[in-house]
C-alpha cells in the first residue's frame, strides 16, 4: 500500500493535471457547445501553445513572455481557421466538420515537427518556479504548486468571462439556442469566431503552462484530446461546469490510480466514461435535448 | 427486372471488373514497385475499409475506433499461433475474427446509445482504450511495445498437394482472395433489404423507426459486420507481415482509415481501396523525394483537408456522379408500361393486412382506444385525460387552437413519446410499452406534419422502405437477397405509385421533386405497410386548393377498410372527411360528435373565437 504522503502527492499531481484538462476541455466544450463543431485540432492547438511556450523559454527566462506569445500566436490560428475553413462547414454535417478538423491537426502536427524535429525537447523551468515546498509532511515541486494557483485564475477568469459579462451571457445563450440568438438581433457568426478564437486560446495558454511540467513533442495533443473527449463526456456537452469538474475528476483517476498500477491508469478513465454513458448519458452537468 | 440474361451480367459487372483487376495489377505493381507487397498492403486496408465503409459511407456512423477491432482479431490470432495454443492456422484466424467481433459486440452497445459526435468521441475513447491495454496490462500476451513476430501462414493440403501462403506472391493470393470474397459480400449487403434499411438510417433515422425498423438493431449489426472485416484485416496483415505491430490499435490506423475512405470516396465500397492506395503510393513517392521527404505527411494532410471542402464525394464518388450525369435514363414511357394493373387489382393490394386482433386475440369493437392520456412538459399539461375510442373503419378527427395538444395526442397514439400515464390498445391489443417501430409492425402507421422522407432516395426506394417493415419484420439479416426481390412488396409500391400520381417520377431522387409530390410520397411512406390505423398529421398543409383536392380525394380512395384519425387546420376539409370529431382545448376533451353537433356546439365556437371565461 502507498504511503500517505505518496498519496497526496500523486493528489496534488492529479489537480494539476486535473486543473490543465479542465482549461483545454472547458475551451473544446463551448466551441463545441456553440458552434457544434467537435474540434479534432484541439490537441494540436494545445501542442502549439506548449512549443511557443518552449521557443520562448529556451531564450529568455520569461514566463510573462511566454505566455503572451502562446495566446497570441493561438488567437491568429484560431482566427484563421475560422474564417478560413470553419464558417465554410457551419452548414455541412457534424462528420464533415470531424474529418476537416481532424485533417487541420495532422498539418499543424507535421508542421511543427518538420520545424522542430520528431524527438522531444526539454523546456526551461521560469526561475521563480524551481524548487521544492515543504508541505510538512510530503514534499512537492513548486512549479506544480503554481501551476494549480496559476490555472486556478485563469479558470475563474474564464468563469467571469462567460458569467458575468455581456458576451458571456450571449455565449451561454447561443449554447442553449443558436438560432434564437440570431433572431433577438445578435451577429451569430461574429460570436462564434469570439468563441473559437477564445476555445483556441485556452488550448495555447494550456499548452504554455504544461511545457515546463514536460517536455513537448510533436503529437504531445493526442492524449489530450482523447482525454478531453472524456472529460467533455464525463461533465456534459457545452457545460463549463462540467469541464472544469470532469477535467479533475479525470485528472484524480489518471494520479491516484498510477499509484497502485500505472498500467491501468488509462483503462480507468474510459472505464469511468463507460459508467457515466450508461448511468447518465448526458453527463453530469449536461442538459438532455442536445444530441 | 429479373431473368433477362442482360440483366443478370450488368448485377455481377463490379465482381467481374474487380477480378480482372486482381489478376491484372499485382504485376503492373511488381513491375512498377519492384514488388507485390505495396498491393497487397492496399488490398489489406481495403478489407478492413469495406466494413468501415458499410458503417460509415453507408449507414453515416463516423467510427474513430476500428483500430480496436483490427488490432484484437490481428493479436487474437497472432497469440494463438506464437504461444503454440494452436496449430491450426485457419481455425486462429477464425477465432481472432470471432474475438474481434464480440469486442464490436460490447463497444458497440456503448457507443450505439449516442449519435454523430459523440458517437466519434465515444468509439475515438475505446480505440485508445484498447490501445493501451495491449501496451500494458496484456503485455505478457501482446508483447506490448514489441508485438508479437513469427505469425505463420496458413497453407492448405488436398491428398499429396499442399501449399503454403507464406511469402510476397502466396501472401497477394490468400489477401486478395480475402478481398474478393470480402468485396462480393459487402455487395450482397448493399443490394440486399439490409442495405436498403441502412442507407434510410443514415438519411432520415426517426422516420426508419417509424416505419417498423429496428434502427438500434440495425446499427449494432453493421458494427459488428464492420468489426469482422476489421478483424480480418488485422489477421491479414500480421499473416502476410509475419509480425502483428501494436501500432494497428493506434488512433493513427484508425484515423488513416478514415482519411483514406473519405479521399476515395464514401459509400462506393471501393472507395477505401482507392483511397489506401492513393495514400500508399504517394507515401512511398514522396518519402523518395529528398526535399519534401519529411513533409510527406504533412502533404497528404494538406491533400485531405482540400479534399474534403471541395471533393466531399472523393475521388470514387466523383467518378460515380460524372458518369452517371451521362448514363441514358428510363423514359417515362417505359415505367408507365412496366405495371399495367386495373384500379381493382389496385385497391386489393393497397386494402389494410390482417391485423393482430384478426389474427386471433380477443376481438374489439374498437381499432384503436386511448385512455386517460396524459403528458406534462415541465408544468405544461400538453395532454390533460384525454380518453379516445374509435370503431373499426370509422374516421375521426381531432380539431383544436394552436397548442391544443393535438400533434402531441398524435406522437403518443403512435409511440414517438411515451404517455406519462393512461393506456392505448389497438384492436384490443395494449400497446402502452410498444415503441414507435413495434407500432407500425401492428399496424399503426402515420404521416408527419412536416414531411419525413428519405431525401437522396428515389421515391420507389422511399417506399420500399416503408412497405418492407411490415412485411420483413422489426430485423432481419436476409443480406443474400436483393432489396427489390420481394415480389409481393413491389406489386404494392406500383399500385401506391399509381394511387399517389407519382409513378412518372418513381425513379427521381426526392430531393429534386416539388413541394407537392412530396406531400402525397408522405402520405404514401405511411400507407406502404398496408396499415389498419392511419394517423394523419396535417396532410393537407401548405398544400394549394387544387393540390388540397386531390390530396383529400386521396384520403378518400384509402380509407377504405381502415381506422383514419385526422388532425387538420382546415376546417372545410374537417367537415367534409371526417365521421366523427373531437375537439380539444388546453389538452383536454372539449367535445365530441358528428360534423352536425361540433358545429352548433356553443363551447367550441367558444374556444376557436378566444372566449376568456369557460362556463
Amino acid at each position: 500500500m502507498p504511503t500517505l504522503p505518496q498519496f497526496l502527492s500523486q493528489a496534488f499531481n492529479g489537480i494539476a493535471l486535473g486543473s490543465l484538462l479542465a482549461l483545454i476541455a472547458s475551451g473544446l466544450s463551448i466551441i463545441l457547445g456553440t458552434l457544434g463543431v467537435l474540434n479534432f485540432a484541439h490537441g494540436a492547438m494545445f501542442m502549439l501553445g506548449a512549443y511557443a511556450g518552449f521557443v520562448v523559454l529556451s531564450h529568455f527566462d520569461s514566463f510573462a513572455l511566454a505566455l503572451a506569445l502562446g495566446a497570441l500566436m493561438l488567437l491568429l490560428v484560431g482566427f484563421a481557421t475560422e474564417r478560413g475553413l470553419i464558417r465554410f462547414y457551419y452548414r455541412r454535417p457534424p462528420e464533415d466538420q470531424i474529418l476537416v478538423t481532424f485533417g487541420l491537426g495532422i498539418m499543424m502536427v507535421e508542421a511543427v515537427r518538420y520545424i522542430f524535429g520528431p524527438l522531444s525537447q526539454r523546456v526551461p523551468l521560469p526561475s521563480w518556479g524551481q524548487g521544492i515546498v515543504d508541505f510538512g509532511f510530503f514534499l512537492y515541486p513548486l512549479y506544480r504548486v503554481e501551476v494549480i494557483g496559476f490555472v486556478a485564475v485563469l479558470l475563474l477568469g474564464f468563469y467571469i468571462l462567460l458569467y458575468r459579462t455581456r458576451i458571456g451571457l450571449v455565449v451561454r445563450a447561443g449554447i442553449e439556442d443558436p438560432l434564437m440568438v440570431e433572431l433577438l438581433g445578435t451577429h451569430v457568426r461574429r460570436m462564434f469566431l469570439v468563441v473559437f478564437c477564445m476555445g483556441s486560446m485556452a488550448a495555447g495558454i494550456a499548452g504554455v503552462v504544461y511545457a515546463p511540467l514536460a517536455a513537448v513533442i510533436p503529437n504531445m495533443g493526442e492524449s489530450f484530446l482523447v482525454q478531453c473527449f472524456v472529460v467533455v463526456v464525463i461533465g456534459g456537452l457545452g457545460s463549463f461546469p462540467g469541464a472544469v469538474v470532469g477535467g479533475i475528476i479525470v485528472g484524480e483517476i489518471l494520479s491516484v490510480t498510477t499509484l497502485f498500477d500505472p498500467a491501468y491508469a488509462q483503462a480507468a478513465i474510459y472505464a469511468v466514461m463507460t459508467l457515466v454513458l450508461i448511468v447518465r448519458p448526458r453527463g453530469l452537468f449536461g442538459t438532455m435535448g442536445r444530441l | 427486372m429479373q431473368g433477362s440474361s442482360g440483366w443478370r451480367l450488368q448485377r455481377w459487372l463490379p465482381e467481374l471488373a474487380m477480378l480482372a483487376a486482381l489478376l491484372v495489377l499485382p504485376f503492373a505493381f511488381d513491375r512498377w514497385f519492384g514488388s507485390v507487397d505495396l498491393f497487397t498492403r492496399i488490398l489489406i486496408w481495403g478489407i478492413f475499409g469495406l466494413g468501415f465503409d458499410l458503417l460509415f459511407g453507408r449507414t453515416g456512423l463516423l467510427s474513430f475506433g476500428q483500430g480496436a477491432f483490427y488490432g484484437t482479431g490481428g493479436f487474437v490470432t497472432a497469440y494463438l499461433l506464437t504461444s503454440n495454443t494452436l496449430d491450426n492456422v485457419w481455425l486462429a484466424m477464425a477465432i481472432g475474427i470471432a474475438a474481434a467481433a464480440v469486442f464490436s459486440v460490447v463497444v458497440g452497445f456503448l457507443a450505439l446509445r449516442r449519435v454523430g459526435i459523440y458517437f466519434a468521441m465515444i468509439t475515438l475513447a475505446f480505440g485508445e482504450l484498447s490501445y493501451f491495454l495491449e501496451n500494458s496490462p496484456l503485455a505478457n500476451w501482446t508483447g506490448g511495445e514489441n508485438g508479437l513476430p513469427g505469425v505463420p501462414a496458413p497453407s492448405i493440403a488436398v491428398g499429396s498437394f499442399k501449399y503454403n501462403f507464406a511469402g510476397s506472391w502466396s501472401g497477394y493470393q490468400l489477401v486478395a482472395g480475402f478481398f474478393f470474397v470480402g468485396f462480393m459480400f459487402a455487395r450482397f449487403i448493399v443490394n440486399s433489404p439490409v442495405g436498403a434499411v441502412l442507407t434510410a438510417i443514415r438519411q432520415n433515422p426517426l422516420r426508419t423507426a417509424a416505419l417498423g425498423h429496428d434502427v438500434g438493431a440495425y446499427k449494432l449489426a453493421v458494427f459488428v459486420l464492420a468489426a469482422i472485416f476489421a478483424g480480418c484485416g488485422g489477421v491479414l496483415l500480421g499473416i502476410f507481415q509475419s509480425y502483428m505491430p501494436p501500432d494497428a490499435f493506434a488512433l493513427d490506423t484508425s484515423g488513416q482509415l478514415v482519411i483514406q475512405t473519405v479521399i476515395g470516396g464514401a459509400g462506393t465500397l471501393i472507395g477505401p481501396t482507392v483511397g489506401a492506395a492513393i495514400w500508399l503510393t504517394l507515401r512511398d513517392l514522396l518519402q523518395q523525394v529528398s526535399a519534401i521527404g519529411d513533409l510527406w505527411k504533412f502533404i497528404l494532410g494538406l491533400v485531405f483537408v482540400l479534399l474534403v471542402t471541395f471533393m466531399p464525394n472523393g475521388v470514387v464518388g466523383t467518378i460515380v456522379r460524372l458518369w452517371s450525369r451521362f448514363r441514358p435514363r428510363a423514359t417515362h414511357a417505359a415505367i408507365v408500361a412496366a405495371h399495367p394493373d386495373g384500379a381493382v387489382a389496385r385497391e386489393a393490394l393497397l386494402a389494410p393486412l390482417p391485423t393482430a386482433s384478426a389474427r386471433g386475440a380477443a376481438p374489439s369493437a374498437f381499432a384503436l382506444e386511448a385512455r386517460d392520456i396524459r403528458k406534462a412538459y415541465g408544468g405544461i399539461r400538453a395532454v390533460d385525460g384525454v380518453s379516445l375510442a374509435l370503431l373499426d373503419g370509422c374516421f375521426h378527427a381531432i380539431i383544436g387552437p394552436n397548442g391544443a395538444g393535438k400533434s402531441t395526442f398524435l406522437r403518443l397514439l403512435k409511440r414517438e413519446e411515451a404517455a406519462d400515464s393512461g393506456r392505448i390498445l389497438l384492436h384490443g391489443v395494449d400497446i402502452t410499452a410498444a415503441d414507435v417501430t413495434a407500432a407500425y409492425q401492428y399496424g399503426l402507421a402515420k404521416s408527419y406534419q412536416i414531411n419525413q422522407l428519405f431525401p437522396q432516395l428515389t421515391v420507389r426506394q422511399n417506399l420500399r422502405i416503408g412497405a418492407l417493415g411490415r412485411h420483413r419484420g422489426r430485423l432481419r439479416l436476409d443480406i443474400f437477397r436483393a432489396a427489390d426481390s420481394f415480389p409481393k412488396v413491389e406489386k404494392v409500391i406500383a399500385a401506391l405509385l399509381d394511387e399517389l400520381g407519382l409513378t412518372t417520377c418513381a425513379d427521381l431522387t426526392v430531393n429534386t421533386l416539388p413541394y407537392g409530390e412530396k406531400r402525397r410520397l408522405e402520405l404514401g411512406l405511411a400507407l406502404a405497410s398496408r396499415p389498419s390505423v392511419l394517423l394523419l398529421d396535417e396532410p393537407l398543409a401548405g398544400l394549394s386548393p387544387a393540390e388540397r383536392e386531390g390530396v383529400k380525394q386521396l384520403i378518400r380512395n384509402l380509407r377504405k377498410g381502415r381506422t383514419v384519425v385526422l388532425v387538420e387546420h382546415d376546417m372545410d376539409a374537417v367537415f367534409e372527411l371526417a365521421e366523427q370529431i373531437t375537439v380539444l382545448h388546453e389538452g383536454r376533451k372539449l367535445a365530441e360528435g358528428t360534423p352536425k353537433q361540433i358545429a352548433n356546439d356553443p363551447l367550441v365556437k367558444e374556444a376557436y373565437l378566444g372566449g376568456a371565461a369557460m362556463p
